[in-house]
């Protein structure tokens, strides 16, 4: 990635809505442009960050699988 | 006709419906749908959205305090709080309940699954801002009393504010 990533959140073993929850509470916390990478187990975060993406306005750049772990890299939308 | 419509002065059309808002009207006091009810409101506010829980009628005891047992001032709201005892952590499940033994198991999967309790997303929804209203109309009826719940809760208030504020959002009843 050559995107400055400020936050890394590692939420592996987390099921259904803790993942998005989590994210977006961090989300909170970083300036607009500013870039989250977020690691998860939860098959449903999948959909659900595409999800979250789409209706909140963000970007979710990355979003790929590694070893059974999911893989998310989110862009905050500006103010 | 249509030249009296063309000569009305042009009014603006009306705003397109953003569905930022979301009201669950949350009726139920048990495990499988206050669960539900608080994974929806707290991923609603996580997507933005203002996000409002209005608890009635059987759906106002998991907002009893953990720690409080009998409520109500005469005998039939004594017996009432007895048999359905409140707080989000003595739930009941509306189906395969066997005496507590249901939810006892529910919780212990739910652990194993790292999946919140509604204790946790109770507390989640609070820091996220959802709002959470319980109806002044059954606290009345079932002899609830404001300190016989938890806080962080919204003023008690009736169908109104619970309408007007579902107005132009996305509306749950479970």
């Amino acid at each position: 990635m050559s995107v400055a990533v400020v936050m890394k959140l590692d939420l592996k073993g987390l099921s259904c809505p803790l993942p998005i929850i989590k994210t977006a509470k961090a989300m909170k916390s970083i300036y607009p442009g500013e870039y989250i990478e977020v690691f998860a187990t939860d098959p449903g975060s999948v959909p659900d960050f595409k999800a979250w993406a789409q209706s909140t306005g963000n970007s979710l750049v990355e979003s790929d699988v590694q070893d059974g772990v999911f893989h998310f890299v989110l862009r905050k939308k500006e103010a | 006709m249509s030249v009296a419509t063309l000569d009305r002065p042009q009014v603006a059309a009306p705003k397109p419906q953003v569905e930022d808002k979301l009201t669950i009207f949350a009726w139920s006091g048990e495990l499988d749908k206050i669960w539900p009810t608080l994974i929806l409101a707290t991923t609603g506010a996580a997507m933005g959205k203002e996000t409002t829980v209005f608890f009635t009628f059987w759906g106002l005891f998991p907002l009893v305090k953990n720690d409080v047992r009998i409520t109500g001032e005469n005998w039939m709201q004594k017996m009432l709080s007895m048999m359905n005892r409140g707080g989000d952590e003595h739930l009941k499940l509306s189906k395969m309940n066997f005496v507590g033994a249901g939810p006892a198991m529910m919780g212990h999967l739910a652990k194993e699954h790292h999946v919140a309790s509604p204790h946790e997303l109770m507390e989640a929804a609070k820091e996220l801002g959802v709002h959470l209203i319980p109806c002044q109309m059954t606290m009345d009826l079932m002899g609830l009393k404001k300190e016989d719940l938890i806080d962080g809760l919204e003023e008690p208030a009736g169908a109104t504010k619970a309408l007007a504020d579902a107005q132009g959002g996305m509306t749950l009843f479970i």
